[in-house]
C-alpha cells in the first residue's frame, strides 16, 4: 500500500460525479455496438482456427527443423490467440449480445485446462467483484504470494520469486489449480465435498482431453517426427504460458497498483467501485500488435471499469478514460511491457522478505460516507 | 464392426483432435452448407416485389428436408451483429428443381428482421435455418372448390401452395391497401388470364376494411368452399366467427402471424437462474427480450407463439400469456414461451 492515499483529494461528489462520465462512456460503446464488432471476432475466430490448422499440419512434418520452427511458432500464436483475445473475452460475455450460440459465454470453451464454467467463477464474478482487496481477491498474489506489504509474511513467502516462476511456466495449471481453490479445498474435510469433487471431476476430464491431443494425439499423427511433435506443443503451452503469466502480471501487480482494506469496500458505492478499478489496474502501453496479443488486456483498466464491452473497443474507450484519470488528478499506471514485467517482478523479490514500514490505511469509505 | 460403428469411432477420434472444439467448428470454416452441418442457408438473390416487399431466395444446406406448400420456414439473420430469428412463409412451390427455396417478406414499420431483409440483405450472406414447420397446408385429397382469404403479406403461405398445386375451382379475395401494394400481383393476374383463378382485390385505401359480411356478394358459394385464410388477426377472428356461426368451422384453415398483445399490469423480478441473472420486468415485455436485453441466451424462434422454439421452464412464479391474459404458476415440468409471456409477478426462468 502507498504511503498516501491517492484519490485523498476526491471528494464524495466528484467520485460519484466521475462514475457518471464512466457511465456515459460505457452507454457510448453500447449504443455503438453492432455489425463491424461482430465481424471483427468472427474474423479473429476464423483466423486463429486457420492459424492452428495451418501450424498443426505443419508439425507433421516437424522432423525437419524448419518446419518444426515455424509449426511451433504458429502453435503458440494461436495458443495465446485463444485464450486471451478470443477465450477471455468471450468468456466474459463481451459477445453475449450477438445471440450467436457459438460465440457466447455459457457454451464456449477454451484451449486451457480449466474448464470454462470454473473460470468464469473465479474469474468474472470473484476477482472482477473484489478486484485488488486483500483476502477476497485471490488474484492477488494468487494465494502463493505476497504482493502487497500489509499482507503478513511468512517464512513460505522466501520462495515466492521460484513460486512464481514455476507458475508461470506451468500457468494453465496453475489457474486450474486456482479456481478449484485448492489449497483451501484439499483439507481433508472439504476434499469430500461433492460439490468440490465434481468440479474436481471436471478439471481432470478436461486435462486429460487437453493432454491426450497434444501430447498423444498429434504427435502420434506426426508419425515419424512424433518426439519433434510432442517438443513442439510442449513448447507452445510453455510459450503461451509464460506470456500469459507476464500479461496478467501486468494487470494489478506493477508498483504504483492500489490494494484495499477489506473494509474500505463496505457500502461503496458505483462511483466508489469505478475508482477502485481504476486505481487496481495497470496497462500496458504498445503497438496495436501487442494489444491485440494480449487479448487487449493491455487495456487492463478499461477492462477492469467495463468487463463486457467487447475487447476491440478498448482502445478507443482508453483516450477517454485517461481523460478522466487527468481531469480527476489520478495516476493512470502504465507502461511498456518488459518495464511492467519487470516492476511486477520487483515486487515479487521485495515482497519475499518481511517488511517493517508502517503500515498505512486505505481510506474507510464506510466512515467518509457517515461523514458526508 | 459396422460401418457406422466404425465411423463414430473415426469421428471420436476426430473429436479428439480437435477439441476443445468440434471437427465441425472447422469443418465451418470450409463448408458451412454440408450435410450434417447446423442447417444453414445462402441468400443468392433478393427480388423486389412491392415497394416494401421482396423475395429472398435461399439456397438451403444438404440437411434441408423440403416443406410442404403453406408451411414456414424461421430464419436467423445478423441485423447490425445481432442475431434475430423469425418465421416466414416459404413460397417458393416444392418442386422447384434448382433446390432453392424462396420467402417473401414485406418491411414492416420498426420491423429490425423484415427491413434488413428487404432493404440491406446481400446476396451471398449465410443466415441460420429451420426446417419447415406448420399445419397450414393443403390437405392428400383434393378439394372441389377452394377459397383462399388473405390480407397483405399474409398472401405470402397462399401464393406457396397457388404456385404448387392446381385445383378446378380457385377463387381467392386479397386484401391490399392499394394496388401497388398487392405482392406477386403481376403472377396472380397471369393465373387470372391463364384461367386457372378468380380474383377479387379489395383495395382498403378507398374500399375499407373487408366487412366479412360482403363475402356473400363477392364470393357466393362461400360455405362451399375448403377456405385457407391468413391475414391479419381482425380479420382471422371476423372469418373464423363468421364460419362458426354458418356451422362450416370445418372448412376454414388459418394461420395467424403475430399475436394480438394484450398489455397487462403486475411485472416482477425474473431471475435467470442458470445464469445467475436477476432483473426487473414489466408486465407487458416479453421474458424473451428481459432475458436477451440481461444477456442471457434465450432460445428463440419465431417470436410470434408459434414455433416453440423458445421453450423454456419455469421454475417458481407465474407468468402471463401475453395473447391471451392467461396466467399460468410454476409446477415441475412447466415449460413457458418467454416470447409471449410475460412477468406476473416475480418468477425463475432456468435459463
Ligand atoms: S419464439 Fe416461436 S413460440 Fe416463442
Amino acid at each position: 500500500m502507498t504511503a498516501i492515499d491517492p484519490t485523498a483529494h476526491l471528494t464524495a461528489e466528484q467520485i460519484e460525479q466521475l462514475g457518471r462520465e464512466l457511465d456515459a462512456i460505457r452507454d457510448e460503446v453500447i449504443a455503438d455496438r453492432g455489425e463491424k464488432d461482430a465481424a471483427y471476432i468472427r474474423k479473429v475466430i476464423s483466423a486463429q482456427r486457420k492459424l492452428e490448422l495451418v501450424s498443426r499440419g505443419v508439425l507433421l512434418f516437424s522432423i525437419f527443423p524448419p518446419a518444426w520452427l515455424l509449426g511451433t511458432a504458429g502453435l503458440s500464436v494461436a495458443k495465446i490467440m485463444d485464450n486471451m483475445e478470443i477465450g477471455h473475452n468471450i468468456l466474459h460475455g463481451q459477445w453475449d449480445w450477438m445471440r450467436d450460440p457459438k460465440i457466447h459465454s455459457t457454451t464456449w470453451e477454451w484451449d486451457h485446462v480449466s474448464p470454462s464454467e470454473q473460470w468464469k467463477h473465479s474469474h468474472n464474478e470473484l476477482h472482477h467483484t473484489y478486484t485488488n482487496v486483500i483476502g477476497k481477491d485471490n488474484d492477488l498474489g494468487y494465494g502463493i504470494m505476497r504482493v502487497d506489504e500489509d499482507q503478513r509474511w511468512h517464512p513460505f513467502h522466501l520462495g515466492q520469486p521460484l513460486w512464481n516462476f514455476l507458475n508461470a511456466c506451468f500457468f494453465e495449471y496453475g489457474i486450474a489449480a486456482y479456481d478449484l481453490e485448492l489449497g483451501k479445498n484439499l483439507h481433508k474435510r472439504r476434499r469430500k465435498n461433492p460439490e468440490f469433487r465434481a468440479r474436481a471431476k471436471a478439471v481432470g476430464r478436461k486435462i486429460r482431453k487437453q493432454v491426450l491431443k497434444d501430447y498423444v494425439i498429434h504427435p502420434l499423427l506426426s508419425g515419424p517426427s512424433f518426439l519433434p511433435t510432442l517438443a513442439a506443443t510442449f513448447t507452445a503451452n510453455l510459450v503461451r504460458n509464460i506470456w500469459t503469466h507476464s500479461v496478467i502480471m501486468c494487470g494489478h501487480f506493477p508498483e504504483g497498483v492500489q490494494v484495499f482494506e477489506r473494509r474500505s469496500i463496505r457500502g461503496e458505492t458505483r462511483g466508489q467501485w469505478y475508482l477502485r478499478q481504476m486505481m487496481g489496474s495497470a496497462n500496458i502501453s504498445g503497438s496495436k500488435a501487442m494489444h491485440f496479443m494480449t487479448g487487449n488486456l493491455s487495456h487492463q483498466i478499461e477492462h477492469h471499469l467495463f468487463p463486457d464491452l467487447p475487447s476491440n473497443r478498448y482502445a478507443e474507450v482508453a483516450v477517454k478514460v485517461r481523460a478522466l484519470f487527468e481531469k480527476y488528478e489520478l495516476e493512470y499506471v502504465t507502461g511498456p511491457l518488459p518495464k511492467q514485467v519487470f516492476s511486477a517482478w520487483r515486487k515479487v523479490f521485495r515482497l519475499s522478505l518481511p517488511n517493517n514500514k508502517p503500515k498505512v490505511k486505505t481510506p474507510d469509505r464506510e466512515q467518509e460516507l457517515v461523514a458526508a | 464392426m459396422t460401418s457406422t460403428a466404425l465411423r463414430s469411432r473415426a469421428w471420436k477420434l476426430l473429436e479428439m483432435v480437435t477439441t476443445p472444439l468440434l471437427p465441425s467448428d472447422y469443418l465451418d470454416l470450409v463448408s458451412p452448407l454440408r450435410a450434417g452441418a447446423d442447417l444453414r442457408g445462402r441468400i443468392e438473390a433478393v427480388h423486389p416485389e412491392t415497394g416494401d416487399a421482396a423475395t429472398i431466395v435461399i439456397r438451403p444446406g444438404r440437411g434441408w428436408r423440403g416443406h410442404t406448400a403453406g408451411q414456414y420456414m424461421r430464419i436467423g439473420v445478423d441485423v447490425n451483429g445481432v442475431r434475430l430469428w423469425r418465421a416466414y412463409s416459404i413460397t417458393s412451390p416444392t418442386n422447384r428443381q434448382d433446390g432453392r427455396v424462396t420467402i417473401t417478406v414485406k418491411a414492416i414499420p420498426d420491423g429490425k428482421v423484415s427491413n434488413h431483409l428487404v432493404r440491406r440483405a446481400k446476396p451471398g450472406t449465410l443466415i441460420q435455418l429451420d426446417q419447415p414447420t406448420g399445419d397450414f397446408v393443403l390437405p392428400q385429397a383434393k378439394p372441389a372448390k377452394v377459397l383462399y382469404l388473405t390480407a397483405g403479406s399474409g398472401i405470402t403461405p397462399v401464393m406457396g401452395m397457388l404456385r404448387d398445386i392446381e385445383f378446378d375451382d380457385v377463387v381467392m379475395v386479397h386484401c391490399a391497401p392499394q394496388p401497388q401494394d398487392v405482392i406477386f400481383r403481376n403472377e396472380l393476374h397471369d393465373l387470372v388470364a391463364d384461367k386457372k383463378l378468380r380474383l377479387t382485390e379489395v383495395h382498403t385505401d378507398t374500399d375499407g376494411m373487408l366487412d366479412i359480411a360482403r363475402l356473400d356478394g363477392l364470393v357466393p358459394d362461400w360455405a362451399e368452399r375448403e377456405t385457407w385464410a391468413c391475414g391479419p388477426a381482425g380479420l382471422l377472428d371476423a372469418a373464423e366467427e363468421h364460419w362458426t356461426e354458418f356451422g362450416v368451422q370445418e372448412r376454414l384453415h388459418t394461420e395467424r402471424f403475430r399475436p394480438s398483445i394484450v398489455v397487462a399490469g403486475d411485472g416482477g423480478e425474473v431471475t435467470f437462474s442458470a445464469t445467475g441473472k436477476t432483473v426487473d420486468a414489466d408486465g407487458a415485455t416479453p421474458l424473451l427480450d428481459v432475458g436477451e436485453e440481461a444477456g442471457v441466451l434465450m432460445p428463440s424462434g419465431c417470436r410470434m407463439g408459434i414455433c416453440f422454439g423458445c421453450v423454456t421452464p419455469l421454475k417458481s412464479g407465474a407468468v402471463r400469456d401475453l395473447r391471451t391474459g392467461e396466467i399460468t404458476e410454476a409446477e415441475p415440468g412447466v415449460l413457458i414461451q418467454t416470447c409471449v409471456s410475460a412477468a406476473a409477478g416475480p418468477c425463475d426462468i432456468e435459463r
